[in-house]
């Protein structure tokens, strides 16, 4: 209890601190890179594959995708507006010259892009971080390949497995095997399928039997090539009452054109184990006008096997042009527990449709779905929720709660709910509310001394409270400072 | 300390204030007294420089300095604090990080130092023993669930932390019982400083039974129509606001 206090009020003091800084992460750095030709083909899909040195069965996994891939359908129920994505008119590899034979020690890592985690604020030696105050392992991902990854050796004294899932490859085959695709097929949707093709780094985590894993495990992003996408793999297995918290992060270069990111993310969680999974997706969202930006399509998926599994997905999504993604929970084992805590903020020309899915197949299942949703601008947002009870899941509970806040007159909140319960037994609790930024509580503010920008981020920060409150303290001292940059502009 | 000149002010083309002229020197309490609808609260939202009033001639001066044209936080930082007739819930701010975020903006802007978590907790420690309030009411989000008695000594305790130059408590009885009335009026006489000029807007004379105010005003039809010593809401409270209706008339 008296951390909770302690994290509680340290969070309590972090929104002082919100000063007036744009995107600042849109820097590009000069980095030579090795580029894939242009372009999406079976003959492109060969070249990433063998790049990776994959083993057979995994290139003809790829192959199998792409093709279904070309006979598939774009999802067309979301409720966001872009013009058709032209997948011939990018580079699906790139790589730092440097590190195209994968990670090395941090000495053979090129400085500028030492240099460049660094300005993003992600220390990679780990004397840094022994020394600061941060607990965290990290695995740096630049483009399409993993760059460097910390702490590797004291993980593996415990037995944990952290690496880029192209080193997994040849430490774990079987585990790879084994799990990848397991939870999100290729037949899933266009984008994951897409992934399945022409997927090229991400993370790997294993958290043996009864391990508490001792540090928190972070991945971070970063695009930096133009016209590239970035397509990653995560996938997570927590065995037999294990525990880890896993964080990711995302920043790119402000860029004229949109860049696509197409990520799949596979958590398996078995008997009496939690994972604790949380973003923080500052994508560069694009201008005021709506030109450039990332389109965020993302497939996140848990499948909690085992008896009293447990997943919580917390997620703040600040950035992207476009964000399309719905991390779910299938909750197989008796007992299991699937979270969903989210913060959606849309600025300007951004759009959202985000949510969860929440599938209870075993006995006695409950899952729970708070979700934020702002929208400033003339940005529009939409929560797409479903909440699926299966004929045996009895005694299965749902609690779900949307509150939307709308800044101006020109933005749109919608919520989408979808409940199909095949039980009797079930218990499903729904509740939504959409409000304002009321002029009182600005004018009481700022008689306050609080000038009209802060205000705003207060009111919205009190928002979003419940959620930011799940975040590990390293992230939420980031997305509390994020939420109120990436409302600037919003008022006055 | 506070001069008002030839005050007029409209809302949406309707003039509300009609001339007001007012004059309080550090150290006094004001009350202005006056029928509902006489532009009291008016007054008092647009020297604190809410939107949605146009200013249309005159003057608000603060230690010389005229307010007019500064944005509401401005002038919360050159000394304004306006205590609230019925006081904002901000849901999941806790009154800390409110009051820290007011309280160092208002010194960032005078270029003081701001003051750090310690620092400050130590200070509003130090006001809430003074006030004889609950820390506890430290740790609730600004105003969410407070009685109608609490919200009031919440704007007490934002003024004794703030430490304007200029307090204007509007209404500060309103929805209070006697017991909270008594508590609140506790607060602003120990708040009570010859640094500070105060206006006590009310309706009703109890407050003032309470407060004991230098000068009374009475507004009416946007202007003030009499101006006395502490004897004059006595008489307010005996023969009521009609002889005002029909100076007005």
């Amino acid at each position: 209890m008296a951390d909770t206090a302690q994290l509680t009020e340290q969070k309590q003091e972090l929104s002082n601190d919100m000063g007036g800084e744009k995107y600042k992460y849109g820097f590009v750095s000069d980095i030579e890179s090795e580029l894939a030709p242009k372009g999406l083909s079976e003959d492109i899909v060969r070249f990433i594959s063998a790049k990776k040195n994959e083993p057979e069965w995994l290139l003809e996994a790829r192959l199998k995708a792409y093709a279904h891939w070309l006979e598939m359908p774009e999802p067309d129920w979301q409720k966001v507006d872009f013009a058709p994505i032209d997948y011939q008119d990018a580079h699906y590899y790139s790589a730092p010259k440097s590190a195209a034979d994968g990670p090395q020690s941090l000495d053979d890592i090129d400085p500028e892009i030492l240099e460049t985690y660094k300005k993003l604020g992600i220390p990679l030696h780990e004397q840094e971080m022994l020394a600061g105050v941060a607990n965290v392992a990290v695995d740096a991902v630049f483009d399409s390949v993993s760059v460097a990854t910390t702490f590797k050796h004291k993980l593996e004294e415990v037995g944990v497995i952290f690496c880029p899932i192209s080193e997994a490859l040849e430490r774990c085959p079987e585990l790879v095997k084994k799990y990848l695709g397991s939870v999100v097929p290729y037949t899933d949707n266009k984008h994951a399928c897409l992934n399945a093709a022409v997927f090229t780094d991400g993370s790997f985590v294993y958290i043996p039997k009864g391990v508490r894993c001792p540090m928190e495990l972070s991945t971070y992003f970063r695009i930096n090539e133009k016209n590239t996408g970035q397509f990653e793999r995560t996938l997570i297995i927590a065995d037999e009452g294990s525990y880890v918290s896993y964080l990711e992060g995302c920043t790119a270069p402000m860029r004229d054109e949109h860049q696509l990111h197409a990520a799949v993310v596979e958590l398996i969680v078995m008997d009496d184990a939690e994972i604790k999974y949380s973003t923080v997706q500052n994508w560069y969202p694009g201008d005021k006008d709506g030109k450039g930006g990332i389109y965020n399509f993302v497939t996140k998926r848990a499948h909690c096997r085992g008896t009293n599994a447990k997943v919580s997905w917390t997620q703040v999504e600040t950035g992207s042009a476009i964000t399309w993604k719905y991390p779910s929970c299938i909750l197989s084992g008796d007992n299991s527990v699937g979270e969903f805590y989210s913060i959606a903020i849309t600025n300007n020309m951004q759009q959202a449709d985000t949510g969860t899915k929440m599938i209870h197949l075993g006995r006695n299942t409950s899952s729970k779905i708070i979700s934020k949703g702002i929208s400033a601008g003339k940005a529009d947002q939409t929560y797409r929720g479903l909440v699926r009870i299966s004929p045996k899941a009895d005694g299965a509970r749902n609690y779900t709660q949307c509150d939307s806040l709308l800044i101006g007159d020109q933005c749109g909140a919608h919520t989408v709910p979808y409940i199909e319960s095949k039980n009797m037994n079930a218990v499903i609790e729904h509740e939504a509310t959409t409000s304002k930024i009321s002029e009182d509580q600005l004018f009481y503010l700022r008689q306050r001394g609080i000038d009209e920008e802060s205000a705003v981020a207060l009111v919205v920060n009190g928002f979003c409270r419940e959620v930011l409150q799940q975040l590990p303290m390293e992230f939420a001292v980031e997305a509390q400072k994020l939420v109120g940059i990436s409302l600037e502009g919003s008022v006055g | 300390m506070l001069e008002i000149k030839n005050l007029h002010a409209s809302i949406g083309g309707k003039e509300i204030l009609r001339g007001i002229n007012l004059t309080v020197n550090a150290g006094e309490i004001h009350a202005i007294m006056g029928p509902n609808g006489s532009g009291k609260s008016t007054l008092s939202y647009i020297i604190a420089g809410r939107d949605g009033y146009d200013v249309t001639e005159g003057e608000i001066l603060l230690d010389g300095k005229d307010l007019t044209a500064l944005a509401p936080e401005d002038r919360a930082a050159e000394g304004v604090f306006l205590g609230f007739q019925y006081p904002v819930e901000i849901p999941g701010v806790p009154n800390t990080t409110f009051l820290k975020e007011a309280l160092n903006s208002i010194r960032r802007h005078n270029g003081e130092d701001e003051l750090d978590a310690m620092q400050f907790v130590k200070m509003v420690r130090q006001k809430t023993k003074e006030l004889g309030i609950s820390d506890d009411m430290l740790k609730r989000a600004v105003n969410v669930g407070f009685s109608g008695g609490e919200k009031k000594r919440n704007e007490i305790l934002q003024m004794a932390v703030l430490n304007p130059r200029l307090a204007i408590l509007d209404e500060t009885d309103s929805g209070l019982d006697i017991d909270a009335l008594k508590i609140v009026a506790e607060g602003v006489n120990k708040l009570r400083s010859p640094d500070r000029a105060t206006l006590v807007i009310t309706h009703y004379q109890r407050l003032l039974d309470h407060i004991v105010p230098d000068h009374v005003h009475v507004l009416a039809h946007g202007k003030i129509r009499r101006s006395g010593g502490k004897e004059l809401a006595m008489e307010l409270e005996a023969k009521g606001y009609a002889e005002f209706d029909e100076a007005a008339a």
